[in-house]
């Protein structure tokens, strides 16, 4: 995949303390650096190795990845509603980038 | 003798959920009946469930993102002329619903049969004066799924008559025609012995209504031709050339025995 493009799903309201699902997914080639090319090299690891999730600037959810996640890595999350805000997603390439997204909910 | 015991309570399971599986097969059941016609039933219906869940929910589905892709080289201008698929064709939604019910199609101009990848690029040759995209690329494959995409949830109908007929028949013999070191033809494992298990598979049909598709094996989305070639190997025979007559043929013959099942470009497969 030449570029990277991110997706998340956020209920655009919810009620104070009501439990809702997050779901992100990114178009991500993860190649996990145990594949040899034609001339028998190693291709070089590159994968999304840490996902972050932050409400209005606040960590909520944080998970670290390995090798083994499947290509166009999909995660699915559950959070409760405390506030209105933006829920900011960053995916960690090992290159060094940062892909993010972002989704707004109001909190009633 | 516990584990005789618990080895043989565990073969009793797995034959249950194989036997619940094949009975949803035969009937309809679970929400398959859309995928079932007469006696043709997709690749869906032989899918797990956590498969078919990833397919029906277009955000879980990896496949859409070749859809999205495609629908902004739709409009993006590309080639000599300066025109993008676009300038012809309109809206996507209106001018190509239904029209990949349609491939393989016979082409008056080439004189012969060919696919939905072939069409999109005698377009770029010809209208766009664009270079070709190759075989398997990142953009073949969106033009495609994005193309093929319009036409979600109508019966395939390919006509075999007329100008296609000698196409139609060449598709069929190779359909039905034994090669590689196992012996085998495609009918060997998708008709005589479909929805018996090959180790811990179970054969489908080998319907195409739902290429190009994501298969989880390969991490990526893939088109029939792919499939064919992978198909090929396993048969230890020698694979032939992306877009060769002789795969265009056996497309058109698989889409014919297809004909009346949904399109669910882009499905999801193990």
């Amino acid at each position: 995949m030449a570029d990277v493009k991110a997706r998340v799903k956020v209920p655009a309201t919810a009620t104070k303390g009501e439990i809702i699902e997050i779901k992100t997914a990114i178009a991500h080639a993860m190649e996990s650096g145990q594949r040899k090319d034609k001339e028998g090299k190693a291709i070089p690891r590159k994968i999304i190795n840490k996902f972050v999730c932050t409400l209005n600037g606040k960590e909520l959810f944080r998970s670290d990845w390995y090798t083994a996640v499947s290509a166009n890595p999909y995660l699915s999350f559950f959070v409760r509603a405390t506030e209105s805000g933006t829920y900011d997603f960053a995916w960690y390439d090992d290159d060094g980038s940062v892909y993010h997204a972002s989704a707004s909910i109001a909190v009633s | 003798m516990k584990y005789v015991i618990a080895g043989a309570m565990v073969a009793a399971g797995l034959l249950a959920h194989g036997a619940v599986r094949a009975a949803d097969a035969q009937t309809g059941g679970d929400g398959l009946g859309k995928y079932i016609v007469g006696d043709k039933r997709s690749g869906y219906v032989f899918a797990e469930p956590d498969t078919r869940a990833m397919q029906d929910d277009d955000f879980q589905n990896p496949g859409m993102v070749w859809v999205e892709a495609g629908k902004q080289l739709w409009s993006t201008p590309d080639g000599a002329a300066g025109k993008s698929c676009q300038t012809c064709h309109g809206d996507a939604a209106t001018s190509m619903k239904g029209v990949a019910t349609h491939y393989p199609k016979f082409n008056p101009r080439v004189g012969k049969v060919i696919d939905l990848e072939q069409r999109i690029d005698m377009c770029r040759a010809k209208a766009l004066q664009a270079k070709p995209y190759p075989w398997e690329s990142h953009e073949l494959l969106a033009m495609t799924t994005f193309i093929k995409n319009q036409s979600r949830g109508m019966p395939m109908n390919v006509a075999v008559d007329g100008p296609a007929a000698p196409f139609f028949e060449k598709g069929k013999e190779s359909f039905y025609r034994r090669r590689g070191q196992l012996d085998l033809s495609c009918a060997s494992c998708h008709e005589t012995l479909e929805g018996r298990h090959l180790r811990a598979d179970v054969l489908s049909q080998g319907q195409t209504n739902g290429f190009p598709t994501y298969r989880l094996g390969w991490q990526t989305l893939g088109s029939l031709q792919k499939r064919i070639k992978g198909c090929d190997k396993q048969m230890r025979a020698d694979p032939h050339a992306f877009g060769s007559d002789e795969y265009v043929n056996l497309e058109l013959y698989l889409a014919w025995r297809g004909n009346g099942l949904p399109v669910e470009t882009p499905a999801v497969r193990k």
